[in-house]
């Protein structure tokens, strides 16, 4: 198998294995989470706070007081991060024509300086956060294996795809399809690994800000 | 055109109307090509118009007679065609004048008389499922080729069907098609690919043969690397556009009139290695891209099976939407499997609880 052929494969039978599964983890594991239910609270709200849940879903990404001071790393270097990979992500035309291949959803993309600028941010950031984590000794120690998948899983793509893009190496299509599967590796491992966040980060920020709305510490 | 065996080139010249000025052209654009350095253009020259003629047998199997359309149309009186007159092509069904019984015995002729040392050109693609699918004169493609690959000095397997199997061998490749690197193991096998390959391609092999007595370098497909090393894409004069992210949606558009980056429109150019984007086709006027048409990738392996045409390359190559569903559906019903196995766990747990006042913890036992 050449790299045009693993490409075609990782475009074809290897995109729909992942996303599969990725669709599949994600729903079983919504449902598991949604069904096992809370036990319903008696007690009556101690101040009626709507929309205290939706809030927090946003107010939780900023930084506590005086927390990004005594964490900047870890704020602006997550910030940084995110926001690098979102672009990269949702921005790159050839990213936008996949997802218009799949849902049918499509927008205007940006130029390519911009994308790898951000790409560039992203990886830098990933690779402050690493240090980071492995400088310092309480990140040491709270850090498992799962930690450092995820960061694997996340930063491959990343890598992967700047590489193709700037032709590092001489088979384009073996980079270009490194990096497909790469990705597909991410979206078959995102409902099984602490990835999930990309999805439970909402229902869990949600239902926190409410419990604690009802509770009086509304956000 | 009658020419002796050892005729001299300007008489070539002379009678084509060409000068030689325009032959040393021809020998520094290939210099060029396969970066020498410009003192090497007399020799290649001398080399060219020295060469005895090389004996060709062009063997064609399953194929359209695209490749030798496109080598034939180039332009008359071309340089290129001027290459072909330092060959003695003595077996070619299309070109030959002879037929039936007399051409087959001009290929034995020409195997037997130049046994170890002509060239063979291969375009079409052999099958191996039926011999009954392709003959020549009785015999089958594969035997033919094994047949005339024994004495040959090198084999060229030009156009996309005898490079990788082409069209033949797209799924469910019905025949069994094949490639001739498949069949022939034993001598060197230099893949011209394209559907069909640009004719100065095909003449630059054979011109390097005949200079330097070997064939040029490959690369990990096969492909001479002067004219395969780089992707359409990058050498691409719509390239700045993809970089500036301004791409044509549909063929009619106002980013198609502009000339944008036919990307979105399913060009294959990125994956794609020949050199349309700079020897371009009809004497240098125009390729595919310039034409407002995206490439289909035509010199790449299972170019055929890569995905549609029309869609970006980073598009899926085959829908995944029915695959999606499936798995929604199987993430929905597992999930409330697994839901109901959690509240049995929950309700056993509960039933399991063992209830303790207040007088049982102050119990001394």
């Amino acid at each position: 198998m050449n790299g045009l052929e693993l490409l075609t494969w990782a475009r074809g039978p290897g995109l729909a294995l992942a996303l599969g599964i990725c669709v599949f983890g994600v729903i079983l594991r919504s449902v598991e989470i949604l069904a096992l239910g809370r036990k319903p609270d008696l007690a009556p709200a101690r101040a009626v706070t709507p929309g205290s849940g939706w809030r927090t879903i946003f107010s939780r990404s900023l930084p506590p007081p005086g927390m990004l001071r005594r964490a900047p790393l870890t704020y602006l270097g997550g910030y940084v991060f995110h926001l690098g990979f979102a672009v990269t992500l949702f921005f790159f035309v050839p990213h936008i024509e996949l997802i218009r291949g799949v849902l049918g959803l499509s927008w205007p993309g940006l130029p390519n300086s911009l994308i790898d600028a951000a790409t560039i941010a992203a990886i830098l950031a990933m690779i402050a956060l690493l240090i980071g984590r492995l400088v310092d000794p309480v990140k040491r120690l709270l850090s498992g294996g799962g930690d450092w998948l995820a960061w694997a899983l996340t930063f491959a793509p990343l890598a992967t795809g700047y590489a193709a893009y700037h032709h590092w190496f001489e088979n384009y299509a073996l980079t270009l399809a490194l990096h497909i599967l790469s990705i597909e590796l991410l979206l078959a491992l995102l409902p099984f690994t602490k990835l999930f966040h990309v999805v439970s980060l909402f229902m869990a920020r949600w239902y926190n800000g409410d419990i604690a709305g009802r509770k009086g510490v509304a956000t | 055109m009658q020419h002796p065996d050892n005729h001299a080139l300007n008489v070539v010249l002379a009678e084509a109307g060409l000068s030689r000025r325009d032959f040393l052209g021809f020998c520094a654009t290939l210099a060029a090509a396969y970066a020498l350095p410009a003192s090497s253009v007399g020799a290649i020259a001398a080399a060219l118009e020295k060469a005895p003629r090389a004996s060709v047998i062009w063997l064609s199997f399953q194929e359209c007679t695209g490749c030798t359309e496109s080598l034939t149309r180039s332009h008359a009186p071309s340089v290129e065609g001027l290459i072909l007159e330092q060959i003695s092509l003595d077996y070619h069904h299309t070109l030959q004048a002879a037929s039936g019984a007399a051409a087959e015995r001009a290929r034995d002729a020409a195997m037997r008389a130049n046994a170890g040392k002509y060239l063979l050109v291969v375009d079409g693609s052999i099958p191996l499922g039926n011999a009954g699918y392709s003959t020549i004169a009785g015999l089958s493609n594969l035997d033919m080729l094994k047949e005339a690959a024994q004495g040959a000095a090198a084999v060229i397997a030009v156009g996309t069907c005898a490079a990788y199997g082409g069209l033949p061998a797209a799924d469910p490749n019905p025949t069994g098609a094949v490639a001739v690197s498949a069949i022939v193991k034993d001598k060197p096998v230099i893949n011209v690919p394209g559907c069909p390959p640009i004719p100065v391609v095909i003449t630059g092999v054979l011109a390097h043969f005949l200079t330097f007595g070997t064939l040029p370098e490959l690369d990990d497909l096969g492909r001479p690397k002067i004219f395969y090393g780089e992707s359409i894409h990058d050498r691409c004069y719509r390239r700045p556009f993809y970089d500036q992210g301004k791409f044509a949606d549909t063929f009619d558009d106002e980013g198609a009139r502009k000339g944008w980056c036919l990307f979105k429109l399913g060009c294959k150019g990125p994956v794609t290695y020949n050199a349309c984007a700079t020897t371009k086709w009809n004497n240098g006027v125009s390729f595919p891209i310039q034409s407002g048409h995206g490439c289909l990738g035509c010199s790449e392996p299972g170019f055929w099976d890569m995905g549609p045409f029309y869609q970006a390359l980073s598009m899926p190559a085959t829908p995944v939407q029915k695959t999606v569903a499936g798995a929604a559906a199987a993430g929905a019903a597992v999930g409330v499997a697994v839901a109901f196995a959690n509240r049995g766990k929950k309700a056993a747990a509960k039933a399991a609880h063992q209830a303790v006042k207040v007088e049982d913890l102050e119990k001394k036992s």
